[in-house]
C-alpha cells in the first residue's frame, strides 16, 4: 500500500544541515491500523509528513500502491493527495465562516466532483461521524469533538487509501478524545487503512501496530498486544453530556 | 476545479469580509466615476462646441491677413498689410460659385441708452452678414445693402444687451450710443445660449462701413466668404488665393471650416484625454488599494491555504481564487463607478450648463480598465499565495 525505502530528509538551517529524518524504511499495508509515535523532535512530524504526500524526501524512495512518488511535483503531489490521502490535524484545520457540508466537500471541489453527487457524498460522510444534522453549522457553533468530526468526515469523503491522522486528540478534552478514537477505530473496522501519528502511548494503543521513531530513525516496531478498545473506554464512562 | 467554482469562493471570501470588500472597492468606484465624469465633460463641450460651428454651415471660407502654419499659436508676427473692403469686393466679382462675401470687422464698445450701459463687442458685415452668423431674429430687421453703402448709424442687438437696455420693452426703434455716437436700434436676435464659445448674446451688429468710421480704421479683421456647396470649397479657396496672391503675395492665409473644426476638435480631443488621464491615476491608486488588501487577505489565510493544499488544491486554483477575488472587487467597484459617474454626468447636464456625453466608448474603456487593473493587481498576491509551502502554510498560527 504505502512503503517508504530509506528515506532520508535534511533542512539547511540557519547553515547547517539537520537530518530529520536518515534511513527510515516502513510499510503500511491495506486495511491496518498503525501508529507512528515518538516525543516531539524525534522527526515523527517530517515522517508524517513525507507519508502524507505534502513533502519529498531528500533521498530514498516513497511507493504509493508501488509507484515512486518521491520525485514528484508539487501539483502531481497535491492531485495524489485529494485521491489517496485524507488528513486529520490536531487543530482541526477547518475553514472558518464554512459551514461543515462545505467544509467536507472542500477535497471533492478539487477533485472534480460537482453538484448533487458532491453535496450526497458530503451529507454520507457526515451522517458516518454521526453529524447528520449539523450539516449546516459553522465551526464557531460545533464543539472541538464535533469539529473533530468534520475534518474525520472532510478526509474520508473522497474514499482516500489512507486516513492520516496528526495527534487527533491533542486539543479535545479527554472524552472527545476517546470518542474521536472511536471513530477512526469503527472506520478502520470497515476497512480503512488508518495512520495515527502521536507522541502520547494510550493513543497509540488504539492501533495494531506502532512504530516507533526517534532521533530521525526508526526504533523498533511492536505489535500492540491489549488494544485499546475506545467503544468500551466510552461505555466505561460516565455517561454525562451526550455529544453529537 | 471550473471557473464557477472558484468565483463561488473568491464570492464568499468578500462577502465574509463585507465592510473591507466594500473600502476597497470604494477606490475602485471614486477612480471609475471620475473617468466616466471626466470624460463625459469632455466629450460634451467638445461635441457643443464642434456643434455650434457646424451649425454655422460647412461651406464657410475664412479670409484672414499673414501667414498661418498648421500649429496654434506661436510667435507670428503682426501682419503687414490688413485686408480691405476693395479686397472683399474683388474676391466677389472674381470667384465663382460663392453665394455671400461678408468683410467682417471687430471690436470693443460701449453701448448707452439712458441711464443704461454695456461694454459689447461690436460685430460688423454687410448686408449678408446674416448667412454667416448663425442668430435669428426675434424682432425687426437686419440692416440693409442700402444702409452699408451710406454707412448708416443702425444696429441690431443680441439678446442679452437688448434685455440690458431695454429690459420687458421692445428695443425696436429705440435710440442707443455707440462710443458716444446715435444709432438706431433696427432688430434684436434670439438668444443662443450659454455658449462656452464666447458670447454671441453680448454682441452688437452693425454695417461694416459705420464700424469703420466707429473705429476710424479703414481695413477689416476678416473676410468671410461662403461657397454654394460644400463640394466647391476647395475649388473656392485655389480661387481666392489666385485672385489675392497679385496683392498681398503669401501674406494671408484661407482657412476653411473643416480645418477650424479639426484644429478646435484636437485640442478639445487632446484635453479629454488629460481629463481621462487624471481620472485614470485616482484609479490606479484605486488598484493598489486591493493589491495592499489581497496581500493583507493572503497572508490572513495562510492557514486556509495550507488546508486547501493539503486536500488537493493546486497552485493553480489558489492563483485562481485570488485573481478571481481582486478581479470581482475590481469589477464590481467598476460597475458601481460606472453608474455613479453616469448619473454624475446626468445630473451636471441638468442643473449646470457644463454639457455632458457619456459615451459608449469611455464606459467600456472604464470598464475594461479597472477589470485590468484587478487583474494587475491581484496577480501578485495570488502568486504569492499559489507558492505557499503546504507544511509551512498548516502551522502557520
Amino acid at each position: 500500500m504505502l512503503e517508504t525505502v530509506d528515506v532520508c530528509k535534511s533542512y539547511p538551517l540557519e547553515g547547517v544541515v539537520v537530518n530529520a529524518l536518515c534511513g527510515v524504511s516502513l510499510r503500511i499495508r491495506e486495511g491496518e491500523m498503525v501508529s507512528i509515535m515518538g516525543p516531539s523532535g524525534s522527526g515523527k512530524s517530517t515522517l508524517m509528513h513525507i507519508v502524507g504526500l505534502l513533502d519529498t524526501p531528500t533521498s530514498g524512495q516513497v511507493l504509493l500502491e508501488g509507484e515512486d512518488v518521491s520525485r514528484m511535483t508539487p501539483n502531481q503531489l497535491a492531485a495524489l493527495r485529494n485521491k489517496h490521502i485524507g488528513f486529520v490535524f490536531q487543530a482541526f484545520n477547518l475553514l472558518p465562516r464554512t459551514t461543515a457540508q462545505a467544509n467536507v466537500e472542500l477535497p471533492l471541489v478539487y477533485g472534480g466532483v460537482r453538484g448533487a453527487e458532491r453535496a450526497r457524498r458530503a451529507v454520507e460522510a457526515l451522517e458516518r461521524v454521526g453529524l447528520g444534522n449539523r450539516t449546516g453549522h459553522f465551526p464557531s457553533q460545533l464543539s472541538g469533538g464535533q469539529q473533530q468530526r468534520v475534518a474525520i468526515a472532510r478526509a474520508l469523503v473522497n474514499r482516500p487509501s489512507i486516513v492520516l491522522a496528526d495527534e487527533p486528540t491533542g486539543n479535545l478534552d479527554s472524552r472527545s478524545g476517546v470518542e474521536v478514537m472511536a471513530i477512526l477505530q469503527d472506520l478502520n473496522a470497515q476497512g480503512i487503512t488508518v495512520v495515527v501519528v502521536t507522541h502520547d502511548d494510550r493513543i497509540a494503543r488504539h492501533a495494531e501496530r506502532i512504530i516507533h521513531i526517534l532521533d530521525g530513525q526508526v526504533r523498533s516496531e511492536e505489535i500492540v498486544a491489549e488494544r485499546v478498545l475506545a467503544a468500551q473506554e466510552l461505555r466505561a464512562m460516565p455517561a454525562e453530556e451526550v455529544a453529537g | 476545479m471550473n471557473f464557477g467554482e472558484a468565483f463561488r469562493i473568491a464570492m464568499r471570501a468578500l462577502a465574509a469580509n463585507k465592510a473591507r470588500s466594500g473600502l476597497t472597492m470604494l477606490g475602485v468606484i471614486i477612480g471609475v466615476a471620475a473617468v466616466i465624469l471626466l470624460v463625459a465633460i469632455g466629450t460634451g463641450v467638445q461635441g457643443e462646441i464642434t456643434g455650434q460651428i457646424e451649425g454655422l454651415g460647412s461651406n464657410l471660407l475664412f479670409i484672414v491677413p499673414g501667414q498661418y502654419g498648421g500649429g496654434m499659436g506661436g510667435d507670428q508676427a503682426p501682419p503687414a498689410r490688413r485686408l480691405t473692403l476693395e479686397d472683399a469686393d474683388l474676391v466677389k466679382r472674381k470667384v465663382e460659385g460663392i453665394t455671400a462675401v461678408v468683410p467682417v470687422l471687430q471690436g470693443g464698445a460701449t453701448i448707452k441708452s439712458g441711464n443704461r450701459s454695456m461694454r459689447v463687442v461690436v460685430a460688423a458685415g454687410n448686408e449678408q452678414g446674416s448667412e454667416v452668423f448663425a442668430s435669428t431674429l426675434a424682432g425687426g430687421r437686419h440692416y440693409r445693402r442700402s444702409e452699408v453703402q451710406v454707412a448708416a448709424r443702425v444696429v441690431a442687438l443680441g439678446s442679452r444687451v437688448a434685455e440690458t437696455l431695454f429690459p420687458g420693452k421692445d428695443p425696436v426703434g429705440q435710440r442707443v450710443t455707440i462710443n458716444g455716437q446715435r444709432f438706431t436700434v433696427i432688430g434684436h436676435y434670439e438668444s443662443l445660449g450659454g455658449g462656452l464659445s464666447g458670447d454671441q448674446d453680448s454682441q452688437v451688429y452693425v454695417p461694416v462701413t459705420t464700424a469703420q468710421r466707429l473705429f476710424g480704421v479703414n481695413y477689416i479683421n476678416t473676410i468671410v466668404v461662403k461657397a454654394a456647396s460644400a463640394d466647391e470649397v476647395e475649388r473656392v479657396k485655389g480661387e481666392v488665393r489666385r485672385v489675392l496672391t497679385p496683392r498681398y503675395g503669401e501674406e494671408f492665409t484661407v482657412f476653411t471650416q473643416e480645418q477650424t473644426l479639426g484644429l478646435l476638435s484636437n485640442l478639445l480631443g487632446t484635453l479629454t484625454y488629460m481629463l481621462a488621464g487624471i481620472a485614470g491615476i485616482s484609479l490606479l491608486v484605486g488598484g493598489i488599494g486591493i493589491m495592499n488588501i489581497m496581500l493583507v487577505s493572503v497572508t490572513e489565510r495562510t492557514r486556509e491555504i495550507g488546508v486547501r493544499k493539503a486536500v488537493g488544491a493546486r497552485t493553480y486554483d489558489i492563483l485562481s481564487q485570488f485573481v478571481i477575488e481582486a478581479v470581482a472587487l475590481s469589477v464590481l467597484g467598476g460597475t458601481a463607478g460606472i453608474a455613479l459617474g453616469w448619473s454624475g454626468a446626468a445630473a451636471m447636464a441638468r442643473f449646470t450648463p457644463v454639457p455632458t456625453d457619456v459615451t459608449p466608448w469611455a464606459v467600456a474603456l472604464a470598464f475594461f480598465f479597472s477589470a485590468g487593473v484587478g487583474v494587475f493587481f491581484g496577480v501578485y498576491p495570488a502568486w504569492k499565495a499559489s507558492r505557499l509551502d503546504p507544511i509551512v502554510a498548516l502551522r502557520y498560527e
